[in-house]
């Protein structure tokens, strides 16, 4: 596989990070895969735009940080703003439409889905959105499947909130193939 | 024998699962960014495995405990960063002095002072070295990946039992932090060195300080059937203060050259592409990463470019060192300082105007771009 390398952004609280660490887990300890992942700590990690960094291979990983990713994920109008300029030519560039707007300025398949709607229309907890962009991530990006990511969930999450969890995850997958 | 379990962790993490796997029994700490999670993660883990954790009130508080709790017969730990080791220095001395077993973690921030709270840096290279005062020898160790950092804090109790002496786990920031895979190896897969006690009986008269003819020192439990000194002062084979010219010249030869003899044996360090290496990178820690980056994609392209990765810093592995870089042309360290290693690395090689240094100190870990760059000036090719 060609190596990924994936930059998840929002703000503190919407659960990108935590989202990014389900997403790399399900690829090392289920899929048999090597990933990194990594975060911006400290002050710009609390509000602001926060970022998380994964790598994902088939192959060691050994400069653990991404520079230019393949696969950028907005969740928020500043973390668009931000990091929109570093994506890699020919990437993918996932937001939501109900948090940014984009100004169609990038190299890159642009992607806006309306994830954060579905989840309140479907699931009515905001909690799961990051859930659902995961899915959204994996439905266009094929890299891991999405049974990994719900076995993760279940070792991570209490299981009175693995069905929500799980329905989020579907509702993403659901919406990457209905622009496939 | 039971299944390795293979888990996706920070390494700060890697480190708690380390330690515990080594026989951790007390850590007492005050939690620092960026070295929290070991003390968040042992907080929970020790006591589930039967050992205590206290957090203390500051870091002077929390290396004198766990010297303390070493004493009475247990292996212990603390973690820490830069603000928290300098003050962890005079009780750092103390266990050099009196010889006892502990392990001392510093994820590096940057520095000096407060510095870069939640940014790399490998700053602390010298302080580990030097940070305490007085003339000593001290064993420093660091990794580069999970699997090398749980293995490299398991051989760091090793070498406190053995050698009755602190060490030092030089860690940084994007190592701590980053998340990767890391194989917790079957119980009993990794030797471990358990505390040489004495044999002699209670009520007979112990010498705390008196080598068996191996040199080591067999210890008896703080508090238990024994009962002796223990101080900072320089001391005879019964633990007691003196300042005899003999005794004194004795034991600082003793401490120090328990340390340095045992250097060859102490040197880890992994090596990629050496043989007909016309550019060697030295490296360790995070940057050995970046480096590693760019020796694999200069490699593929034909370029004659090798790494030397060093895990044992202190002592200083200088003959391997000498030995690895003697037919290249050109030896670039890199690391994240102003060039604490580069300095070992001069003094080591036969010419030390064939030593560069590539280096970042802004708080952003050094990059293979950072490394491409430095490598181009020194080949004559410009910016």
């Amino acid at each position: 596989m060609a190596r990924l390398r994936l930059v998840f952004s929002g703000s503190g609280g919407q659960g990108v990070i935590t989202a990014a660490i389900v997403f790399a887990e399900a690829a090392v300890i289920h899929e048999n895969l090597t990933a990194v992942q990594s975060q911006s700590y400290g002050p710009e990690a609390r509000g602001g735009a926060t970022r998380s960094d994964v790598i994902i291979s088939d192959k060691d990983i050994h400069f653990p940080k991404v520079t230019q990713p393949n696969v950028l994920v907005c969740l928020t109008q500043e973390a668009y703003n931000k990091f929109y300029p570093i994506i890699r030519p020919g990437g993918l560039l996932l937001t939501d439409t109900r948090f940014v707007e984009t100004a169609r300025k990038v190299d890159a398949r642009q992607r806006e889905l309306p994830m954060y709607q579905t989840v309140m229309d479907q699931v009515g907890k905001p909690i799961v959105f990051n859930i659902c962009m995961l899915g959204a991530v994996i439905g266009l990006t094929g890299v891991i499947k999405p049974a990994s990511v719900v076995k993760v969930l279940e070792t991570r999450i209490p299981g009175a909130f693995l069905e929500m969890n799980q329905k989020a995850l579907e509702l993403g997958v659901g919406l990457a193939e209905s622009l496939n | 024998m039971e299944e390795p379990t293979t888990r996706f962790v920070q390494g700060n993490e890697a480190c708690v699962e380390a330690a515990l796997y080594a026989g951790l029994e007390f850590f007492a700490g005050y939690p620092i960014t960026p070295s929290t999670e070991v003390a968040e993660h042992l907080a929970i883990r020790l006591p589930q495995a039967g050992g205590r954790f206290i957090q203390m009130e500051d870091e002077i508080a929390s290396i004198c405990a766990i010297v303390g709790a070493s004493l009475t017969g247990h292996k212990v730990m603390t973690a820490t960063s830069g603000p928290g080791f300098s003050l962890m220095q005079e009780g750092l001395g103390y266990a050099v002095m009196a010889e006892i077993p502990c392990v001392i973690v510093n994820v590096q921030r940057g520095g000096p002072s407060t510095g870069n709270p939640t940014h790399v840096s490998q700053g602390d290279v010298f302080q580990a070295r030097w940070g305490t005062h007085g003339d000593h020898a001290i064993v420093a160790m660091t990794a580069s990946n999970h699997q090398d950092l749980f293995d490299v804090t398991v051989e760091a109790f090793n070498i406190a039992e053995t050698f009755r002496t602190p060490v030092i786990l030089l860690f940084d920031e994007v190592i701590g932090h980053m998340r990767e895979k890391l194989v917790i190896p079957p119980a009993g897969k990794i030797p471990l060195v358990e505390r040489l006690r004495t044999s002699v009986k209670g009520g007979v008269d112990y010498h705390p300080y008196l080598p068996r003819e191996d040199g080591r020192l067999p210890m008896s439990d703080f508090g238990g059937e024994h009962r002796y000194n223990v101080t900072g002062l320089f001391h005879d084979m019964w633990g007691f203060p003196s300042n005899n010219p003999q005794v004194v010249h004795g034991l600082l030869r003793h401490l120090v050259d328990k340390i340095q003899n045992n250097a060859n044996r102490m040197a880890r360090y992994k090596e990629y592409y050496l043989k007909d290496a016309r550019t060697i990178l030295v490296s360790y820690g995070s940057s050995a990463r970046s480096a590693l980056h760019v020796v694999k994609n200069r490699r593929a392209r034909g370029e004659r470019l090798g790494l030397l990765e060093l895990q044992t810093l202190w002592p200083f592995p200088e003959h391997i060192v000498r030995e690895k870089c003697e037919t290249a042309q050109n030896v670039v360290v890199v690391e994240m300082n102003m060039g604490q290693v580069l300095q070992l690395v001069k003094q080591a090689v036969d010419d030390p105007d064939k030593v560069f240094l590539a280096n970042r100190v802004d708080g952003g870990l050094i990059t293979p771009t950072d490394i491409r760059n430095i490598l181009r000036l020194i080949q004559g090719k410009g910016v």
